[in-house]
């Protein structure tokens, strides 16, 4: 209870109004922890950051000032200090780092670390030969200087890392040695990653994969809403260069009332994303919780046979279901057949050609895409409700709807409001229904980069990336979207049960 | 009283009439579009769709054709690579969720707080959006069209770590007792994990084999990618895709429907033969059944 209203009143409230409470205060503490994260992570992170690197130069001073020869020979040869004192395992891991660096550095590296500054300079030329063939020569390419420069980076950084470690562990043997303590055999070192260092075996091949396949892949693309990638700049054949922040002025600087500007663009689609967010959240959770309180009412029989029938649209794949309901839907397809030759409607009905029928088609199809999962969430809640709850509600007098109000529903409520942010956040990201559905259409002249009237941002992203080759312009909308999305989906997982009570069963 | 007791009886029995018709209409409204993909499979006539319900000639040739016509669209070859990638997938993604899980929830080490978080972020970046990063990062140690698939099995896996956060609440619900009793027997970090968590762990591990089994079958975007248009490289859901563009539509429809059909139905059937397992592992294991 920070400061929109005083512990007792918060109490006095009905269960609906804590659940709006809680609602307002979770969109409420956004800004506070966006802001919080400029003025308090950042500075702690920098503060943890630097103190590291202070305790890491001491060490490294140490090793120079007490280390024998042979561990100063370390900070050239990696595991010197190690080999020669037989620790023969770690030694080798060592030198064999180093010689993969320095060969990854001269063969491949260190071309493009040096072409970074500029993203080359030779343009791919034309010329005829003497048959009149047209060639080309081969120039340098932009994107593969920018990643594999980026690659290139992280390679220094890992090698950086492991100097260090090179020769704190170099010391540190040498100081056992002199204490005249037993070193290591390669067998216990082996051991200990079974052991006190086992996270180090666990995480390794999966942290190896997250760095070269996704954390690259976005600092490459953060790097690319800096340049001027665009369909006038493809490589191989065009360079592309650094521009600073143009890209960023073009997204926000564009006066927002003129059509056909980026920044019109943008604030329309972002709208719609959010209100698409909102109903495809809310109808979802409504109808399923209904759907699952009806299932799970006392008399009903085949309760397992209605559930199975409605789970079975998670089982057959999406974009099977998807495609397949966006030829259903077509202005000739078997809806509308059907509804003229039943004689119901006189005109096909433009379920997906028309901007609002649109709208209102892909939140129906939503609603039946999603109610089996909300459903099956609800009904894992209501079945771990304490029955007795229930059975002195009754003998107090209350009857079936006052239960509902009293016990269940706020019960519902408190349980899942995680889910639900973690659901809008997902369908403020929700390619496949869009993408699948209508992908994005239908096309309006307001709109610039492609974009139509259904289109969310994730969506107008593809278009802008896979038919536009806006690039850079992509990369500034992503990173508008990952920050917000990643701020939201922090602060929720933080404050969820499931994080804070994490060790409540161990 | 008695007459009270029977009309709250009566009443009783009408909401139930109320509820069974809704449920009954909610069965055949979610059952509809598989129930219409099932009859326009066997549909005879050529079309995207036909002015009336029931086909009126009916056939087999759509599956066959599926299988002997190859020219255009090979569907066998489609099927054969996505169930490698499928299992392959399972195998090394059900591997790596549970390794990170694990460690994230039993182990304690200084970076422990900061790579949840780190991880949980990652997720929010649109996918697509590292693509070309990927493409060329595969291109450099050839692994696209020809080795596409090996490609494509890498970039499924590299980032299934990311996936924890089920698989984490399962390990984080079992009693660390367990675990001390084992370590005070002498045995391993490496030993508590294979002997004493991972027999315990069997609906999770089922459900994250579920899970990454059915994902590669939706697979759309690296798939389209990798393959970069030669048909021989397609996944099913780029293939059919591909079925249901303009030129094809009108020919292809149906054959669209049959092969559907055929990825539909073992998906289907795995998924209500091991749904248990699914339903608890969504709903957090608070389901019994």
């Amino acid at each position: 209870m920070d400061n929109l209203v005083s512990a007792l009143d918060y109490l006095k409230m009905t269960a609906w109004q804590k659940f709006c409470y809680k609602f307002a205060a979770f969109f409420k503490s956004i800004p506070v922890v966006f802001l919080n994260f400029f003025r308090k992570t950042i500075p702690s992170l920098a503060k943890r950051f630097w103190n590291a690197v202070a305790n890491c130069g001491i060490t490294v001073g140490r090793a120079v000032k007490y280390g024998d020869w042979k561990t100063r020979l370390s900070f050239v040869f990696f595991g010197f200090s190690q080999l020669a004192r037989k620790q023969w395992l770690r030694g080798l891991l060592f030198l064999v780092f180093e010689i993969a660096f320095i060969l990854y550095m001269a063969l491949f590296g260190g071309q493009y670390l040096g072409l970074l500054g500029s993203l080359g300079h030779i343009e791919m030329g034309e010329y005829e030969d003497e048959w009149g063939n047209i060639l080309y020569t081969e120039g340098d390419n932009s994107l593969l200087i920018l990643l594999y420069g980026l690659l290139t980076i992280i390679f220094i950084i890992t090698f950086v890392y492991a100097w260090y470690r090179n020769i704190k562990s170099a010391y540190y043997t040498q100081q056992l040695v002199e204490a005249r303590k037993g070193l290591a055999t390669a067998k216990e070192d082996m051991n200990a990653f079974l052991n006190e260092q086992y996270h180090k075996t666990l995480l390794g091949i999966p942290l190896a994969g997250l760095t070269i396949f996704t954390i690259l892949p976005i600092i490459f693309m953060i790097f690319l809403a800096f340049t001027n990638y665009d369909e006038n700049h493809m490589p191989p054949a065009k360079l592309f260069q650094w521009i600073g922040w143009d890209n960023f002025v073009k997204v926000f600087g564009g006066s927002l009332a003129g059509a056909d500007s980026f920044g019109y663009t943008f604030a329309h689609i972002l709208m719609w994303t959010v209100i698409w967010a909102f109903f495809a959240t809310f109808s979802n959770y409504i109808l399923g919780m209904i759907v699952a309180i009806l299932i799970n009412k006392k008399g009903i029989r085949c309760k397992k046979l209605w559930r199975t029938v409605l789970v079975m649209t998670i089982a057959v794949p999406q974009f099977v279901s998807l495609l397949l309901m966006s030829q259903m839907l077509a202005d000739e397809g078997a809806i509308n057949n059907l509804l003229l030759s039943w004689g119901w409607i006189r005109e096909p009905l433009p379920f997906l050609s028309n901007a609002t029928f649109a709208k209102v088609t892909v939140i129906v199809v939503n609603i039946w895409v999603g109610i089996p999962y909300s459903m099956l969430i609800c009904t894992g809640i209501l079945l771990n409700i304490p029955e007795d709850l229930y059975e002195s509600a009754r003998i107090d007098g209350a009857g079936p709807v006052r239960a509902f109000f009293k016990i269940t529903l706020p019960y519902m409520i408190h349980v899942t409001a995680p889910y639900l942010i973690t659901q809008f956040i997902g369908n403020l990201n929700n390619f496949n229904v869009i993408y699948l559905l209508t992908g994005g259409l239908p096309r309006t002249s307001d709109f610039t980069g492609n974009a139509g009237e259904t289109d969310l941002l994730i969506t107008w992203l593809y278009k802008l990336v896979m038919e536009r080759q806006e690039y850079g312009l992509a990369s500034v909308i992503s990173i508008l979207m990952f920050v917000i999305t990643a701020v939201v989906s922090l602060v929720v997982y933080n404050k969820s049960g499931s994080v804070k009570n994490e060790e409540d069963f161990m | 009283m008695a007459k009270k007791y029977r009309s709250k009886k009566a009443l009783e029995r009408g909401t139930n009439a109320v509820i069974y018709i809704i449920l009954t209409v909610m069965s055949v409204v979610w059952l509809f579009p598989f129930f219409y993909l099932l009859l326009q499979s066997f549909r005879g006539e050529p079309g995207a769709a036909t002015l009336y319900f029931w086909p009126h000639e009916w056939t087999f040739n759509n599956y066959i054709k599926l299988f002997t016509d190859t020219q255009t669209f090979n569907f066998p070859k489609w099927y054969g690579t996505t169930l490698i990638i499928s299992v392959v997938v399972t195998v090394l993604q059900t591997a790596i969720v549970l390794v990170t899980s694990y460690a994230l929830s039993r182990l304690r080490f200084k970076m422990r707080k900061p790579l949840m978080n780190l991880m949980l972020v990652l997720g929010m970046f649109p996918g697509f959006m590292s693509m070309t990063a990927i493409y060329f990062l595969l291109k450099l140690v050839g692994l696209t069209q020809e080795m596409g698939l090996v490609g494509l099995i890498l970039v499924y896996v590299a980032s299934s770590c990311m996936g924890y956060y089920i698989c984490k609440g399962f390990f984080d619900t079992i009693p660390k007792s367990l675990d001390e009793a084992a370590r005070i027997d002498g045995a391993s970090r490496h030993t508590v994990f294979i002997r004493v968590i991972l027999p315990l762990a069997k609906p999770i591990i089922i459900y994250t084999v579920l899970t990454a089994f059915m994902a590669p079958w939706g697979e759309y975007m690296f798939a389209s990618l990798m393959a970069f248009g030669n048909q021989d490289y397609y996944n099913v859901a780029v293939g059919l895709k591909d079925m249901l563009k303009q030129e094809t539509l009108y020919q292809y429809f149906t054959r669209f429907c049959a092969a559907s059909v055929i990825i539909s139905v073992p998906i289907t059937a795995l998924f209500i033969w091991l749904q248990k397992y699914y339903v608890q592992g969504v709903t957090g294991g608070s389901v019994k059944g």
